[in-house]
This record gives structure tokens, C-alpha cells and sequence, in this order.
């Protein structure tokens, strides 16, 4: 069966407080040489063969991502 | 009146939403969210919680709910619309209302009573109160932030459209301190503090929020 990744990111433009808090605490633990970090979602999807890109991509920019503040990268990954 | 409260799995404050609609003089009627069915009411209130346990995105699975699709249809022809916190966030993950809310800048989980001013109060759930009235009720959200692209803050602001703007400091992080917006029309508003729970002095801060119910009755009957 086909597998399909989607990666969801807040637009760069949005401010990441979950990253920012991530940054600060590594930088507490003694790990240099970070300067940023962005928090995402990954969706892993199993489809029907044959891919449907197109619908793919409607289905992740009607619901995995809300296009007003994030934006998503989709890979069907070769079988 | 007729006012429907809507229940999805997780909503908290469907009861606090009926009871403030009741003692506005408002009859409360429940609506639930796997039904399309508006039961005849003239008005409709999302209330606060965590629908769908906030799954993926605060009320981005409630947007789809069967009820939804009813109501942002009838949105459409001027139905009065009142999203209450994670109502709010369904307003706008439904596109009845632009931006979107995320993750507290601070992180943390913010329950405090709040001073807000209401900057229009021409829509259908603000009419009782005076222009640039300061109340007092009562915010809790963990992802309140409210943000939206610059153009389209500007053009919130240029139409009257930021309806309560936090004051006495901002509790979440939202851009130019907005607390509530509406739609172009004045029918739609969402705000992420809780005027149901400032209805009565013996649970609230203040009766203040009992405006946003008596609004929507006064502007039915005018």
C-alpha cells in the first residue's frame, strides 16, 4: 500500500512559542550551537493505489493544515 | 426566542451558555453536533471547551461537524452566531471569521477575570452595550493568541470589525490585543473571554457578560 508523509509547519511568519521553549531548554541542558528551532506535525497515510496527488493535496489543505497560519509539504514515498 | 446552545464532545460551557441565555430572558434550546437539525432557533451559540479533545488543531474536527455545515450556511443568510473561546477558534477554523488562534506566547494556561473594552457595539450580540464600555469577565485559554496577516488586521480594524480588545493587559499574546471580531454583516462574533460565566454575581466577577444575551434578543425584536 502506497505511503504518503505530510509535514505541517506554522508559516514563518508566525511566532512558535513551543519551539522557542524547546531552544531555551536545550540551551539550559549544554547543548550549543542551536539557534532555532520550529515545531511541525508529521502525518504518515497509507492510500489506495493509484495516488490521487491532487486529492492528496486537498486533503491535507482541508484538514491536516490551516492554510491561514501553517503550510505543508506532502511526499508519496516510492514503494 | 428561541437560542441553540451546541454540544460536541469535550464543549464545557454548553450549560453555562444555556443558563446566561435564560437569564437574559432568552429560551435556550440544545443542539448537538452530529445533527444537522437547527431546531427552529433564531440565534446560535459555540460554546467554550475542547471539542474533539482540540485533535489536530482547537476546532478544526467540530468545523466539520453535521450541525456545522447547517449553521455556517444559514451564517451566510444573517443568522446571529456567537463563538465563545473554542467557539471562536470553530469560527475560524470555519473561515466565518478570518485568523486563527494559536499556542499562548507564555505558554501557560491563563484563567483570570479580565478587563475588556467593547470597541463596536452596533453588532447583533454588543447592541446593549455603550461604545467603548469597559466590563469585566472572566478569559481562560491555553491557545487564545489570536493572529491574522497584517492586511487583513488593517482591514479589521478599518471596518469597526475588532468588537473587544483586551485592556488592563493582554492575557495571551493576540496581536494588537484583540479579544473578539465579527464578520462583515455584524452577525458572526467570536471572542475568547467568557461573558457566560459573568451573568450572575454569585459565580462571576460581574453581570457585565449578560449583555452579549440581551443583545441578541433586543435585536430580534427590533
Amino acid at each position: 500500500m502506497p505511503r504518503v508523509l505530510v509535514d505541517v509547519m506554522l508559516k514563518p511568519e508566525i511566532l512558535d512559542p513551543q519551539g522557542s521553549a524547546i531552544l531555551g531548554a536545550l540551551s539550559r541542558l549544554g547543548f550549543t550551537g542551536v539557534h532555532s528551532i520550529r515545531q511541525g506535525k508529521h502525518f504518515e497515510l497509507e492510500v489506495s493505489d493509484p495516488v490521487d496527488e491532487a486529492r492528496l493535496r486537498e486533503l491535507a489543505d482541508t484538514l491536516l493544515a490551516n492554510s491561514v497560519i501553517e503550510e505543508f509539504t506532502l511526499r508519496v514515498l516510492p514503494r | 426566542m428561541k437560542i441553540g446552545v451546541v454540544t460536541f464532545p469535550g464543549s464545557l460551557d454548553d450549560r453555562d451558555a444555556q443558563r446566561a441565555v435564560r437569564l437574559a430572558g432568552g429560551e435556550p434550546v440544545a443542539l448537538w453536533h452530529g445533527d444537522e437539525d437547527l431546531r427552529g432557533v433564531e440565534a446560535v451559540i459555540l460554546p467554550g471547551g475542547f471539542s474533539y479533545g482540540d485533535y489536530l488543531r482547537c476546532g478544526a474536527i467540530a468545523r466539520f461537524a453535521p450541525v456545522m455545515q447547517s449553521i455556517i450556511d444559514r451564517a451566510g443568510q444573517g443568522l446571529p452566531v456567537l463563538g465563545i473561546c473554542n467557539g471562536f477558534q470553530i469560527l475560524c477554523e470555519s473561515h466565518l471569521l478570518p485568523g486563527a488562534l494559536t499556542r499562548n506566547v507564555h505558554l501557560h494556561f491563563r484563567n483570570r477575570d479580565q478587563l475588556l473594552r467593547v470597541e463596536n457595539a452596533s453588532t447583533e450580540w454588543t447592541g446593549a452595550f455603550e461604545p467603548d464600555a469597559e466590563i469585566v469577565v472572566p478569559v481562560k485559554n491555553g491557545e487564545g493568541c489570536f493572529v491574522a496577516a497584517p492586511g487583513e488586521l488593517d482591514r479589521l480594524e478599518g471596518e469597526g470589525r475588532v468588537v473587544v480588545r483586551y485592556a488592563g493587559g493582554n492575557p495571551n499574546g493576540s496581536v494588537r490585543d484583540i479579544a473578539g471580531i465579527c464578520n462583515e454583516r455584524g452577525n458572526v462574533v467570536g471572542l475568547m473571554p467568557h461573558p457566560e460565566h459573568a451573568v450572575e454575581t454569585l459565580t462571576g466577577p460581574s453581570t457585565d457578560g449578560l449583555g452579549f444575551f440581551t443583545s441578541v434578543l433586543t435585536a430580534a425584536v427590533s
